[in-house]
């Protein structure tokens, strides 16, 4: 196949790097998750042994 | 413990990304034959190489976890597949734009590099199901451990078949002469494959301190609980006897 003109092969290219930039994004955006669950807990943890304390 | 390894990684993955970024727009030279279309190479090989040498690495994790029962061993493999599964993905799109625009197909089924990677990547697919449908987590490791072992030799062999396969028309990037392109494209790829090895480091020590935080967390609760537990009790076996008035002399 012939080499493709600047404009449709940038989108393949541009389609590429957005693909992998989306599953980075999406994998780091559900760890951010994960770690905002982890300091909601932590925060719990917290207060329970506060109680305690009193 | 991973959480200090974690800041200067994601420094040196910002900064050789950039490098590879600029590289691949700004220096690396146009390919004669493919033109812009190309510049998905050096995106597309590094992910696949970082993925297979990420299912190696799970499998050399999972022996040293059979060999020394350490958990954390286990946790490495699983987060190292994991990771591996979802650049994975990233091949098999990518890999699949890139052959529609060159090729003027998404998928060619008699082309063994693309099919056997596709192979392995459902082989490893089944990972995640098998290893949460055992509730013992001592087996799970176990069974995980085991899996991934088989994978990553599976993977070892795939990857010889493939390149002992005669019929070809996925191009090579390294051959027993060295690299097949010139030296700025050369260049320009090896730093990408290194920005690639540096994101998946950073996202695997990422994931490994969540999930080592939760894990430390979960038993933290857990002792306080154990605790809640038996010292209620004991307080009120040990708290003194309330003081009741003696009985009226009749």
């Amino acid at each position: 196949m012939p080499a493709l003109p600047l404009e449709t092969a940038g989108t393949y290219v541009a389609a590429a790097y957005v693909v992998f930039l989306a599953l980075v994004v999406i994998y780091v955006a559900i760890i951010g998750r994960k770690v905002g669950r982890l300091e909601r807990e932590l925060s719990e943890l917290d207060e329970l042994t506060r109680d305690r304390e009193r | 413990m991973y959480g200090r390894a974690l800041a200067p990684l994601a420094l040196a993955t910002a900064a050789a990304s950039a490098v590879a970024f600029g590289l691949i727009f700004f220096y690396a030279p146009l390919d004669a034959d493919q033109g812009f279309i190309q510049k998905i190479f050096y995106l597309h090989v590094p992910m696949a190489i970082v993925a297979l040498l990420g299912f190696l690495a799970g499998g050399v994790m999972a022996a040293m976890h059979l060999r020394t029962r350490d958990r954390v061993w286990d946790m490495r493999s699983y987060v190292a597949i994991h990771l591996s599964i979802i650049l994975g993905l990233g091949v098999l799109v990518t890999g699949s734009i890139w052959a529609k625009a060159s090729w003027g197909h998404w998928w060619v089924w008699d082309e063994p590099m693309l099919v056997s990677f596709l192979i392995v990547f459902l082989l490893y697919a089944v990972y995640q199901p098998l290893r949460f449908s055992i509730d013992d987590p001592g087996r799970q490791a176990r069974y995980a451990s085991v899996f991934a072992i088989a994978g990553a030799a599976f993977t070892v062999l795939n990857f010889i078949a493939v390149r002992m396969a005669a019929a070809y028309t996925h191009p090579r990037v390294f051959s027993q002469t060295g690299g097949n392109m010139p030296a700025d494209m050369f260049i320009t790829f090896l730093v990408s494959l290194g920005a690639m090895a540096l994101l998946f480091a950073t996202l695997w020590t990422l994931e490994l301190a969540s999930k080592n935080a939760a894990e430390r967390l979960r038993r933290v609760r857990r002792r306080l609980e154990r605790e809640a537990e038996h010292t209620e009790p004991g307080e009120r076996l040990t708290r003194p006897a309330p003081i009741r008035p003696a009985p009226a002399p009749r």
